[in-house]
């Protein structure tokens, strides 16, 4: 009854400070209460368990939770809406936020960038590599060169499908999925020049029912290994390893769903870049407004290989890995034509990572099968 | 219980009557509140959660402070706009699911008639988004209106399906004709211009979708209880023959009913774009229509009652953030709640009349 009792005030003196903080509200973020550890807030636009976007995201707020000093906020499932920016307004003004990763891309404009001028002194950093200079300066933006490590799964894919095609579950038709597909492709031509990856677009972000028939349809096509960029590859990995094919991860490691079939997969490293960040944040730095990396940054990782992928491929892809990693490397490398035939990158361009041109792209290299819309 | 009528020992019966079915019809919803709490307070503590700390937090999320507040009026504005699309077909006797579909299209015609004004006055333009929005969201749900008058398809199937259709539409301009070509990893209309988005209401960070969604409930209510169109409505809903009898005019009042509902759910969406996202994109696909149906239900289907249900629905999404984050309670706790709820208040129904001190008093 004593240790009720003493729950219920303190629960009752934190509900009083949190109304105190909040009435007194509009621009300071701290409460004194917290002014110990640093209070950082993390929103996902989806369930913070899918095997996908989000837990790559929840997995990096965890690491920062190990970390110690800092105390974590999180929400889940957050839409992309006003709710968003209620959202970051709650953690501000109720928990004290002083700094706020909306993971989602569609939180940016106009959510996040409202929200920033708003509240000047907390910092927000978002994911997706928005961030220009017209923007506010306490807000910023990072990503991951991802298609460094589909590029290394398509090799590992090449070597190992036997039939030679490929399947690719996509969501929507935007530069930053063609890249992927595109990568993952011409991975895997570099194993066997005569692959194919047949594309299917399902529309949207999160759409398990048709990313289920997808599977099948391409199975039932004769492809043998299928990856994916959609939020949450849990049920095309586990409809794989059912049918018995194999499949390529991404976002985060899905081997426990396929442990047959699972060959190695893209993977985000925020586990890496989040504490990183934080870090700084609890230092008073001043933090960078554009983050962007790959595998040489450690933003971007790839999975465990499973048993199936033979000594060959181990090697090919780790050399290239090790290449890629020391930056010496040039995955979109003229010529490349895309799948009509037209020439995309004339011969003697090299688009590096950090080429401009690649965040534009609108075509689907050679090889894939599909169309866009 | 304040309201009892017994303390009012001079008022005339019509007057006692009117108060205690005003007291019964407050009295009952709350009491179905209450007992919906209840339960989720043990479904709260078998999570290992106590229940009152987490009454505490949504009290102080969702009505708790002025920020608070405005948290919870603006997560309602849209509620309210979109459950008008349920309640005024059900004047009727149908069942309209689709307010989802006409919100989505009512928000793309505002975002594409926005284009074809570059140099009107913002005014002009605000004006036009809210016409071609309702008219668009008019003639959705008036086709799944017409579809059950001429056709006799059922307006619930023919409403939901019509969703996806708006669904494919909306994706296919959006991702394609209408498409801000700068637009590139998340597709979307160009902006409608910051000249033209809709301001707050004065003192407040709530957009004036609120205010438009009170003036349509008033409206709507005066529309159904105080006029011959809306006694036409309620004549049909009770009997669609003796209605046809007397010579009431159903396929019309069908398809007004239909197009004034859809025109609601429209101008949510021409909301949605103009005060909120300034282009319209997969971001107004939130489902805000699928929880209008729900707020329509709780409200019995009275446009004055659409307010406060709202009010309430928004507060429990507010509240949400705080379980999450203070005690670490999974999101789906809210829909918990407002599941709870739902089935409380259906149940609630066979209260009516049973209440032992708001019973009828006979005359």
């Amino acid at each position: 009854m004593t240790s009720g009792f003493k729950l219920s005030r303190r629960s009752l003196l934190q509900g009083s400070a949190a109304l105190g903080a909040a009435s007194l509200a509009s621009g300071l973020p701290f409460s004194p209460a917290h002014a110990k550890d640093v209070a950082i807030g993390f929103i996902y636009v989806g369930p913070r368990d899918d095997f996908g976007y989000n837990q790559a995201h929840a997995q990096g707020a965890a690491a920062l939770k190990k970390l110690g000093g800092f105390k974590v906020l999180e929400e889940e499932n957050v839409p992309e809406t006003v709710a968003v920016e209620k959202t970051m307004e709650s953690m501000i003004n109720l928990d004290g936020a002083a700094l706020v990763f909306p993971t989602s891309f569609g939180y940016y404009n106009p959510h996040m960038i409202k929200l920033a001028k708003k509240y000047e002194k907390v910092r927000f950093l978002h994911c997706g590599g928005l961030w220009s200079d017209k923007d506010p300066a306490n807000a910023g933006s990072y990503f991951g060169y991802i298609d460094e490590a589909q590029y290394l799964s398509g090799i590992v894919a090449g070597y190992t499908s036997k039939t030679g095609k490929l399947g690719f579950i996509a969501a929507k038709p935007i530069p930053q999925v063609l890249r992927n597909i595109n990568a993952f492709t011409l991975g895997a031509k570099l194993a066997n020049p005569n692959v194919t990856t047949q594309v299917i677009f399902t529309g949207d972000w999160s759409m398990p029912v048709k990313e289920a028939e997808a599977t099948n349809g391409l199975i039932n096509q004769g492809v043998d290994v299928v990856t994916c960029h959609v939020d949450s590859p849990k049920v095309i990995a586990e409809t794989a390893e059912k049918r018995g094919i194999m499949v390529c991860g991404y976002h985060v490691d899905q081997s426990k769903l396929a442990p047959k079939g699972y060959l190695t997969g893209a993977e985000w490293n925020w586990e890496a870049l989040y504490p990183k960040l934080a870090k700084s944040v609890q230092g008073g730095e001043k933090l960078p407004n554009l983050v962007r990396g790959g595998l040489k940054e450690g933003v971007v990782k790839t999975s465990a290989y499973g048993a199936l992928v033979q000594d060959k491929a181990r090697k090919h892809a780790d050399d290239i890995k090790a290449k890629l990693t020391a930056g010496s490397y040039v995955i979109f490398k003229g010529p490349i034509k895309d799948n009509k035939g037209n020439t995309v990158i004339g011969a003697g361009t090299e688009r590096g990572q950090t080429d401009i041109e690649l965040e534009k792209m609108n075509y689907l290299v050679e090889g894939v099968l599909g169309a866009l819309a | 219980m304040e309201a009892s009528p017994v303390k009012l020992d001079n008022g005339t019966a019509r007057w006692q009557d009117i108060l205690r079915s005003g007291a019964e019809a407050v009295a009952v919803p709350l009491l179905a509140v209450l007992g919906a709490l209840v339960v989720f307070g043990i479904f709260v503590s078998l999570a290992g959660v106590n229940p009152f700390e987490t009454y505490n937090l949504m009290y102080a999320g969702a009505f708790g402070s002025w920020f608070s507040w405005q948290n919870t009026l603006t997560r309602a504005a849209p509620l309210i706009l979109t459950a008008l699309c349920c309640a005024l077909p059900a004047q009727l006797g149908m069942v309209v699911i689709g307010g989802e579909g006409a919100l989505v299209i009512g928000g793309l015609a505002a975002a594409a008639i926005s284009q074809t004004l570059p140099d009107a006055a913002p005014l002009v333009v605000q004006l036009a988004m809210a016409m071609a929005a309702m008219a668009a969201g008019a003639a959705w749900i008036a086709l799944a209106g017409g579809l059950r008058h001429w056709r006799g398809v059922n307006e619930t199937i023919a409403s939901l399906l019509l969703v996806y259709i708006a669904i494919a539409v909306f994706n296919h301009l959006v991702e394609g004709l209408l498409r801000d070509p700068a637009s590139l990893n998340k597709p979307s209309t160009p902006h409608i211009g910051d000249a033209n988005m809709l301001s707050t209401i004065p003192g407040t960070d709530i957009h004036w979708g609120l205010a438009y969604g009170i003036i349509a409930c008033v409206l709507a209510y005066i529309l159904i209880y105080r006029t011959t169109f809306g006694f036409g409505m309620r004549v049909a809903g009770g009997n669609v023959k003796a209605a046809r009898m007397v010579g009431l005019p159903v396929g019309k009042l069908v398809l007004v009913a239909c197009g004034l509902a859809g025109a609601a759910a429209g101008l949510a969406g021409m909301v949605e774009v103009a005060a909120v996202h300034g282009k319209a994109n997969a971001s107004l696909i939130v489902g805000y229509g699928y929880t209008g149906i729900l707020v329509a239900f709780l409200a019995r289907h009275n446009p004055l009652a659409i307010i406060p249900v709202a009010i309430l629905l928004g507060g429990i999404g507010a509240s949400g953030g705080l379980l999450q984050r203070r005690l670490g309670l999974p999101d789906a706790t809210v829909l918990v709640l407002q599941g709870l709820i739902f089935i409380a208040i259906l149940t609630s129904e066979v209260l009516y009349g049973r209440l032992p001190w708001l019973k009828k008093v006979k005359a």
